[in-house]
């Protein structure tokens, strides 16, 4: 059979998102950012949530992420997200409200803004992009860089001494009487993939129900910035970082305490 | 047993060149164009041996980009 | 509920004044003098009646970004602190600035620098009338100088801060948020609507819904040309409240040869020592600033070219004095009068300063 005999409106079972921009995204090649505005962008859409939901973007690499999903945006200040997220959802229970962190914006300088609004139990969504290192400012230290970890500002390798030890704040958030759903996946392989779409669909189905804060942490790669190839950025973040953030369900109730 | 024949178009314009979908695909389906290159200097995926594709979606499933759709049809 | 009159506290008369306006939230955390707006609020429980969504944030940075949250949304937000919670909460207030948000902010001021003290002062002039946060940015700042006005400013505070689309503050200060009055309550007003919300701001982060296109309510544009353009527009609509938004109170300046500015409960005490004075035969005056931004430049020329000095009377080191002696020019000397550190001056202070700053005879 000719590629031009299959390549028919009728046996398309892979389509672009159509609540994707059409647009090319500032993010490196092999990002897994775009992963998972893709899978946000699909679930939206499937979902019927797209005229409902209200995205709380970061800063950091994922500042832009307005501009990709054709969705009502606010872009918040570096670690605010959460705190954004709870008045919008407060004062506007019939959306569906979520933020979209990395590491930096959500562990470090928005800790506060995450626990507390994840232990009020506020009926949104946290993605979660952990990548072990800031993207956007150039590769320095995160909280959840690995130890031994090169990166601008631990050009020798993270060192507990100097630098303390990686945070690994979903499992603390896991902890909170104000979660329902707490998981960690990646975006690394085709079966990966499907497993964090499965897991976005739940958490936005539970903000959309009020069961309590989903949070959904994404291991992700940040080829650039570890300086290694999308391929060989994978394999590392298989080898190292799976060890100290292992995937899976770290909490699943029917509804926060 | 029923047969299943795939194929990807890809936005080559769209395309980075990360190779990630050349890495996911099972059939050894794409790979990266050698020496051309797009708009925006990447080189991109293209379809080496597109008779060896099974539809399975693995390359649009890695996709960071959005820019591969995958077709399939069963015999 | 209907117009009734009360006795309270000024900062319990904010809270009653934002449940009436039919304000969406309030987002607030406590610092010490004034606690009673989110414990009234706690009390009242709007949720209940109004649908209000009152919260204790666990930050005044929360706060503030919770008031963004909000207010990008369309809603009626705001939030209340007391002067080191207000430095915490620049950062949201520029965002907020940049993002053309509409929303109210209540300082409640007390002495500072750095934890300073918990007794009243108006040392917070120069953050909120010249900015605060980081940007070219200005808030409309309200001066209540009575607890009636702590109540009417949080409806003024809202439709300027709607109809500008800029956030608002009143700076109040912590005699008059402590000290009780007889306040007359406005009738309650309806919230408004999601309908009426997404007529009024069509740029709101609301859901889609069926509007055509999404919203972004954002403030970084890393395009400078584009940068320039919004700061621009900022300018003009900035331009826009100074030529129509001054506003003030004149008391005793139809024939004054010296005038004192002075606003909130030091205006107050001036107006006390005017009193005095006028008794006694002497010709003073005072001017209150009510809008401290937009500054009643135009107004105080006016009198400046009339009066033989001004006397400027704050609770700080002297920063309003700054707009005062621009304002005035050359036209006529100004000197200021102030107590810091929670002290406020008696009205027998405030004439011994106008006998010692311009040698006169009272």
């Amino acid at each position: 059979m000719k590629p031009e005999d299959i390549i028919k409106p009728e046996n398309k079972v892979y389509a672009r998102p159509r609540l994707l921009n059409d647009v090319n995204t500032h993010y490196c090649p092999g990002c897994s950012h775009g992963v998972v505005h893709k899978l946000i962008a699909d679930l939206l859409e499937e979902m019927g949530l797209q005229d409902k939901s209200i995205g709380i973007a970061p800063v950091g690499c994922a500042v832009f992420a307005y501009n990709y999903i054709d969705i009502d945006w606010i872009e918040a200040a570096h670690g605010r997200a959460p705190a954004l997220a709870t008045a919008a959802a407060r004062l506007n229970p019939e959306n569906l409200v979520f933020t979209y962190q990395g590491d930096g914006d959500l562990s470090a300088i928005g800790t506060a803004e995450t626990i507390h609004a994840a232990n009020r139990g506020e009926n949104i969504t946290i993605i979660f992009i952990n990548n072990g290192i800031y993207g956007m400012t150039g590769g320095q230290m995160a909280p959840t860089t690995l130890l031994g970890m090169k990166t601008a500002t631990t050009p020798y390798g993270r060192n507990s001494e100097l630098n303390g030890y990686p945070l690994a704040i979903t499992d603390l958030l896991a902890r909170l009487d104000g979660t329902c759903y707490v998981t960690r996946q990646a975006v690394h392989t085709p079966a990966a993939v499907r497993k964090t779409r499965a897991a976005i669909k739940k958490a936005f189905t539970n903000s959309m129900e009020k069961r309590g804060t989903s949070i959904v942490e994404i291991v992700s790669t940040c080829n650039s910035g570890w300086k290694l190839s999308p391929a060989q950025a994978n394999q590392w973040m298989e080898e190292h970082m799976f060890a100290k953030y292992p995937l899976g369900d770290l909490k699943n109730v029917e509804h926060k305490a | 047993m029923a047969k299943v024949y795939g194929a990807v178009t890809i936005d080559s314009n769209r395309c980075k060149g990360c190779d990630l979908c050349v890495v996911a695909c099972p059939c050894d389906v794409l790979g990266l164009q050698p020496k051309e290159v797009n708009d925006r200097g990447y080189h991109y995926a293209y379809t080496v041996k597109p008779d060896a594709c099974i539809g399975c979606a693995a390359c649009a499933t890695v996709c960071p980009d959005a820019c591969i759709e995958v077709y399939r049809v069963r015999e | 509920m209907e117009e009734e009159i009360r006795l309270m506290k000024g900062n319990e008369a904010i809270a009653h004044a934002a449940i009436r306006y039919g304000a969406d939230g309030y987002f607030g955390y406590p610092i010490t003098p004034q606690s009673e707006v989110l414990e009234t609020l706690a009390e009242l429980r709007p949720w209940e009646t109004t649908g209000m969504v009152v919260l204790q944030a666990e930050s005044e940075v929360a706060a503030i970004n919770m008031v963004y949250g909000g207010a990008a949304t369309g809603k009626a937000v705001m939030t209340s602190s007391s002067s080191p919670g207000v430095s915490l909460k620049q950062e949201g207030i520029s965002y907020l600035a940049a993002s053309e948000l509409p929303a109210l902010i209540v300082n409640v001021m007390r002495g500072g620098p750095g934890l300073g003290t918990i007794q009243p002062s108006q040392a917070d002039y120069f953050q909120a009338t010249k900015g605060g946060g980081h940007g070219d940015y200005h808030l409309i700042v309200l001066s209540p100088s009575s607890v009636q006005e702590m109540t009417d400013f949080v409806a003024l505070g809202f439709d300027l801060a709607f109809k500008y689309r800029t956030p608002s503050m009143i700076l109040a200060d912590g005699i008059v948020g402590q000290m009780m009055e007889k306040v007359v309550l406005p009738p309650q007003r309806k919230r408004r609507t999601e309908a009426e919300i997404r007529e009024q701001c069509p740029w709101a982060a609301t859901g889609r819904g069926d509007r055509k296109h999404s919203n972004v309510v954002t403030s970084l544009e890393l395009d400078s040309a584009k940068m320039e353009e919004n700061n621009l527009r900022f300018q003009r609509t900035y331009n826009e409240i100074e030529e129509n938004e001054v506003r003030f109170q004149e008391y005793f300046t139809e024939d004054a040869e010296y005038l004192i500015v002075a606003f909130g409960s030091v205006a107050r005490i001036c107006l006390k020592a005017i009193e005095e004075a006028r008794a006694a035969g002497h010709k003073i005056g005072l001017l209150r600033p009510i809008t401290l931004w937009p500054f009643p430049k135009a107004a105080i020329r006016r009198l400046a070219e009339q009066v033989k000095g001004i006397l400027t009377v704050e609770l700080n080191a002297g920063q309003m004095i700054e707009d005062v002696r621009l304002a005035a020019g050359e036209a006529a000397p100004v000197e200021h009068f102030g107590r810091m550190g929670g002290i406020v001056p008696n009205p027998g202070e405030v004439l011994n300063a106008l006998r010692e700053k311009f040698s006169v005879e009272l």
